[in-house]
């Protein structure tokens, strides 16, 4: 990293409302480009309602998100997404009934541009895209790790290749912010232990991630900061040393009880 | 083995007329052949974008219109002394406007509807295809109403000086819609296959998903309309001048539903679902009356075969064979392999 970090992506005073709810209350971070930061909270806290504004699957109510001088809030996810700033999906989210390969070259949409005319004359710079597309799918599926699954429905992948799957979707789309929701949930030790090293390497390509996840061990391993949310309001921000031992991120976990016992 | 097998069913179309003396056998094929392509075109939208238009018939309808119109010539008042004439224009001059000018209703009706999906796109396009078959209707000073457009000229290519030739007649009719259907048939399987047709397939499954790696909803899904308007439109054409006469039961809504079954039955999302679909439909009253059975008797066949169909193979007759051959071939060299749905594959 540079000695002084610049802001990649910057949220200001962000709030998100639903009617009379409040799931964002005036939430300020920043993100530096290369980093790896963490957003963790009990459930409902609201993490991925933010990750929901800054990609633009929901409205903010008030506030600002700006992404390396461009303002993000009521662009739609595809502007965003062209901008640079890819996420995935908390619910397992892919093309189903697709080969994995046709999944990633759909993630490569933004990656060429073909006229619907040259696409219908079949003209011969069409064929060579298509070409070099799939070899760039390859290559993406190779980086994660499934690439001897290339032929197969996505729905016949094991879930671990799954979410790898959508991994491979979203860097399909060359992001230089890659928003995770939740990318371990649901896998064995091995597999998050393999994922964390495919983390590594997306990280070591200088793309800045942001993370929403659950699994401390590896949020405490693979984050430079970290920020804990409770009821809408960030309540910690830190690196993970510090965070680990701040009594507010200890009460919203554990209780008021328990941080009185602990002192 | 599949480029054999389209090899062998297109020379087998292409061989019918030379044994198949019967003319209307052929009329029966001409205009079945005329309505797949128009389920060829529906497809675009039902199939690969999951997008129904229960107006489907509009784009037809206008297609046949124009194409008559620009042929025939026109003189309308506006308003009462604005007076538009149009001299009667060739043939092909004609059906190249009835293509755009459907295209272009495809794009309205696109960028109206696909702000809201789903339910109000079908409503949008039943209105739209009433509307139209109104205006036919009552616009007689343009379309004559229920008199009809007649003595619709056919389609006549001509080169100054080297030759000129009319499609009149059965034989030169079936090979125009033959040619027809396969270059609507190449338009239509280089868009599902290309970056175009994959966002078009990505926003069907799933759109959050789509949207996320960048793809821009109304942008593929009007692409998918205007395309889809303009081949339905030029199908129009070809039933006008083949025909000759068209009047405004040519907007009735059987005609839509007829093109939504052959394209659900045949295989919607599949290249090659619309043909089978719309060679079984097309044939299949004509393959009825001849038995010679009562009428009702053979609508009720019709009915009965065709909840068979949909009830055994429901997500129609293509993928289900696709299915079957990938899984009789797979189960020898590869036993993982998935079965690729899209049976464009199995049509090349």
């Amino acid at each position: 990293m540079s000695a002084v970090p610049t802001a990649a992506l910057s949220v200001d005073q962000l709030s998100i409302r639903f009617g009379g709810v409040t799931a964002v209350e005036s939430m300020t971070f920043n993100i530096h480009e290369g980093e790896v930061l963490s957003l963790i909270g009990p459930n409902g806290a609201g993490k991925t309602s933010a990750f929901n504004a800054i990609t633009g699957y929901l409205p903010i109510s008030a506030g600002n998100i700006v992404y390396r001088g461009a303002r993000l809030n009521g662009l739609k996810p595809s502007r965003i997404a062209a901008l640079g700033v890819v996420r995935t999906f908390q619910k397992t989210s892919v093309f189903a009934g697709r080969s994995v390969l046709d999944n990633t070259l759909i993630g490569l949409h933004l990656q060429s541009r073909e006229h619907p005319l040259a696409i219908i004359l079949g003209l011969p710079s069409i064929a060579r895209e298509e070409r070099r597309l799939i070899e760039k799918a390859r290559e993406i599926l190779d980086f994660v790790g499934i690439g001897l699954r290339k032929d197969e429905r996505a729905s016949s992948l094991a879930y671990g290749e799954l979410r790898l799957l959508e991994v491979a979707v979203a860097l399909a789309a060359r992001p230089t912010l890659l928003l995770l929701d939740e990318p371990v949930a649901g896998m064995n030790s091995t597999e998050t232990a393999s994922f964390m090293q495919t983390l590594g390497r997306i990280r070591a390509n200088g793309v800045t991630v942001l993370l929403v996840e659950h699994d401390m061990k590896m949020v405490m391993r693979v984050s430079d900061r970290v920020l804990c949310l409770n009821q809408g309001r960030i309540i910690a921000d830190g690196p993970p040393g510090e965070i680990q031992r701040h009594p507010e991120v200890i009460r919203a976990y554990l209780g008021e009880r328990r941080a009185r016992a602990t002192g | 083995m599949k480029r054999l097998a389209t090899g062998a069913f297109l020379a087998f179309l292409f061989s019918i007329p030379l044994w198949v003396g019967n003319l209307y056998i052929l009329h029966v094929l001409i205009i079945t052949g005329i309505f797949t392509i128009a389920a060829m075109s529906l497809n675009l939208l039902l199939g690969y974008t999951g997008q129904l238009s229960l107006g489907h018939v509009a784009f037809f309808g206008i297609g046949a219109y124009v194409s008559s119109l620009v042929s025939l010539g026109f003189a309308v008042h506006i308003t009462p002394d604005w007076l538009v004439t149009l001299d009667p224009q060739p043939v092909w001059l004609a059906m190249l406007w009835a293509i755009a000018i459907s295209g272009f209703c495809g794009w309205a009706i696109g960028r109206i509807s696909f702000k809201v999906r789903g339910a109000y796109f079908v409503i949008v396009t039943i209105s739209f295809a009433e509307v139209v078959r109104l205006v036919a209707l009552n616009w007689d000073e343009l379309t004559q109403g229920p008199m009809a457009l007649n003595n619709i000229p056919p389609l006549t290519l001509s080169f100054p000086g080297l030759f000129e030739f009319s499609f009149i007649g059965k034989v030169p009719n079936y090979y125009l819609v033959l040619v027809t259907a396969i270059v609507a048939y190449i338009v239509i399987a280089r868009l599902v296959r290309s970056r175009a047709g994959r966002a078009m397939i990505a926003l069907r499954e799933n759109e959050p998903l789509a949207t996320s790696v960048g793809i821009e909803v109304t942008r593929y899904l009007v692409l998918a309309a205007v395309v889809s308007a303009a081949i339905a439109g030029m199908a129009g054409a070809l039933y006008a001048q083949y025909i000759q006469i068209i009047d405004p039961n040519i907007f009735l809504f059987i005609y839509t539903v007829t093109m939504v079954i052959m394209v659900v039955v045949g295989g919607k999302g599949t290249l090659a679902g619309p043909i089978v679909g719309g060679l079984i439909f097309g044939l299949l009253p004509e393959a009825l009356r001849s038995l010679n059975i009562g009428p009702e008797l053979q609508w009720i066949a019709y009915g009965v075969l065709m909840i068979v169909i949909v009830s055994i193979l429901p997500s129609g007759i293509v993928p289900a064979i696709t299915h079957w051959w990938n899984d009789r071939s797979g189960a020898e060299v590869k036993p993982a392999r998935a079965a690729d749905a899209d049976a464009g594959q199995a049509a090349q």
